[in-house]
């Protein structure tokens, strides 16, 4: 009996906290599904649709480009990712398995850069950028690379794949090179499928923060066209001042393609392997 | 070992990864603090130089004060709950119980839900006739202006921070619960502890060292929040919800006021460095070996 009411509680506890961390999601949906005649502001509030309709997310399709979003954002967090996936290796690599002059240096200065936010430098990252013509105003590449290029490497991922490379026996190298490879060719046909979990790891959560950067974009984009779904969603704010549905229905669809990507990857995420890769 | 690899090889493995750093990360890091000694404010393309000016006026400045108030608020109010609510869930959730996937699936997944999406939720939870005030009015209090009252604005956007962390914290607290040895709990069992004791005598000595590492975890993400202010209340009303990095934000790019916004963003810098180096240097040392 007191096994049952221990389950009992722990149980109530934690589906409470599990319906308070989904709601303001269930109520968005809500909102998004009430049709015209419906007041979405009726007291007592009803969570299921009276006047039922996907009109809103119609609406909302047809005068927001959330298709060019989408693209937009996967060609930022495709290019960040492949970026720091190369540039991590390549870095890591080095650090783990070479002796060489100035690696203390290296090594404290990559680590310095944890220690720096980037929203404490973005004004002169923001003069950088502009100096290097890498905007949008210039060309849409220009302001693809521009959106990409602070973000391409972090200290992070170069610590983890360093880490990845330290875990390599070294015989795999004395037998590599003892055949006959180049530098370069063990380190890409050899070493780098050898860490091929650790890049797995990088590959997901830097998209992941890529993928919702917001920030960076605004500060950085002057062009509809060129948003990213972030800056497109807060957009709809302004697009559609007091129009809660449409609103709500545009986040809405802007959450469903990350949605589908954490529930594929879900045990990256939960399974408590690879705490604190996500930058909180 | 031989040594199989030239005498360039190395640097030429670190070069594209520091230059991407020394053009996106050092440079601009000097030039914070190097404009932070130009005035901008009377003229963007004929800077003077002014010195300490910047700093001198920054802190003869109310709003200052105020933006440094709210965001420290920011941090004594969301820190003390993210590094123990999380810690309470994961608790639950590590006991022998069914569904325990989903329930850190649900509890995940504002964690993945960008930042402006759940802002923009939590701005129709608070809206004036929202559903938030009808279960206020429910208890029959007076409805809250959650971002239009200036008492209240500030706690409302640091509710959403909150919101969104404890998934993120619960998740690392699980690994470590695992780290915990069996037998500790098994004794308690023999003992008859109960649930409170238990946790207050083996747990919570066991995962001190990450207790200490959410903290300043979560205190640096704290004063780095910049999206859920900028979606619901841009720092109003009346800069009550302003913290540092939207300050920062909005002299720099809405004022053009350079050497104003990267003085603030120098203190900025100095107070993350410091939490940073904390960080490192006490918490994540096996993590970079040092």
């Amino acid at each position: 009996m007191k096994r049952f009411l221990e389950k009992f509680s722990i149980h109530f506890v934690l589906i409470t906290v599990s319906l308070l961390s989904i709601f303001p999601f269930i109520w968005l949906i809500s909102t998004s599904l009430k049709g015209n005649s419906e007041n979405i502001f009726a007291y007592p509030p009803s969570i299921i649709p009276q006047d039922f309709t996907w009109a809103n997310y119609t609406g909302v399709w047809h005068r927001v480009d959330f298709i060019g979003y989408f693209i937009n954002s996967m060609i930022v967090a495709g290019g960040t990712v492949l970026l720091n996936l190369i540039l991590s290796a390549m870095a890591g690599y080095p650090l783990a398995r070479m002796e060489f002059k100035g690696k203390k240096i290296a090594f404290f200065s990559i680590l310095a850069t944890i220690m720096i936010p980037f929203q404490a430098i973005m004004l002169p990252v923001y003069l950088v950028t502009l100096k290097l013509h890498l905007v949008d105003s210039v060309s849409n590449t220009a302001g693809f690379i521009g959106l990409i290029m602070p973000f391409a490497v972090s200290a992070f991922g170069i610590f983890l794949m360093r880490q990845a490379f330290l875990g390599i026996p070294k015989e795999m190298e004395e037998a590599a090179i003892i055949d006959g490879c180049s530098v370069w060719q063990l380190f890409w046909k050899v070493l780098v499928p050898m860490v091929k979990p650790s890049l797995a790891v990088l590959a997901i959560f830097t998209f992941i923060g890529s993928w919702g950067e917001f920030l960076w974009p605004s500060i950085v984009l002057t062009k509809e066209s060129m948003y990213t779904l972030p800056v497109g969603v807060n957009n709809l704010q302004g697009m559609f001042s007091s129009n809660w549905r449409f609103i709500a229905a545009g986040s809405i669809l802007s959450t469903i393609p990350i949605l589908i990507f954490f529930l594929a990857m879900q045990r990256y995420f939960i399974s408590g392997e690879n705490e604190g890769a996500v930058k909180g | 070992m031989f040594k199989y690899y030239g005498k360039w090889a190395p640097y030429l493995f670190l070069l594209p990864a520091g230059l991407v750093l020394l053009i996106f990360f050092f440079i601009p890091f000097f030039q914070t603090v190097y404009l932070s000694f130009f005035d901008y404010s009377s003229s963007i393309y004929n800077p003077a130089v002014v010195g300490f000016a910047n700093y001198v006026k920054l802190f003869h400045s109310p709003v200052f004060y105020k933006v440094l108030w709210n965001t420290f608020l920011y941090l004594f109010v969301a820190v003390p709950i993210l590094a123990i609510f999380p810690l309470f869930i994961a608790i639950l959730i590590n006991q022998k119980i069914r569904g325990v996937t989903l329930y850190k699936i649900l509890i995940y997944l504002p964690v993945i839900v960008s930042i402006v999406v759940a802002a923009i939720a939590f701005k129709w939870l608070y809206a004036d006739q929202g559903i938030l005030n009808y279960i206020v009015t429910l208890f029959g209090a007076k409805s809250v202006g959650w971002l239009t009252d200036p008492n209240w604005a500030l706690y409302s956007v640091i509710i959403v921070t909150i919101w969104k962390g404890i998934g993120y914290y619960m998740i690392i607290y699980l690994a470590a619960l695992m780290s915990v040895p069996k037998e500790l709990y098994e004794a308690c069992d023999i003992d008859g502890a109960n649930f409170l004791t238990k946790h207050l005598t083996v747990t919570i000595p066991h995962i001190m060292p990450t207790i200490a590492l959410v903290t300043t975890i979560s205190a640096i993400s704290a004063m780095k929040v910049f999206a859920e202010i900028y979606v619901m209340t841009k720092g109003g009303p009346l800069n009550s919800s302003k913290t540092i990095v939207y300050y920062i934000y909005e002299r720099a790019f809405e004022n053009l006021d350079l050497g104003y916004a990267s003085a603030m963003a120098v203190v900025l810098l100095i107070i993350v460095m410091a939490f940073s180096l904390i960080n490192i240097f006490c918490f994540e040392r096996n993590k970079y070996q040092l």
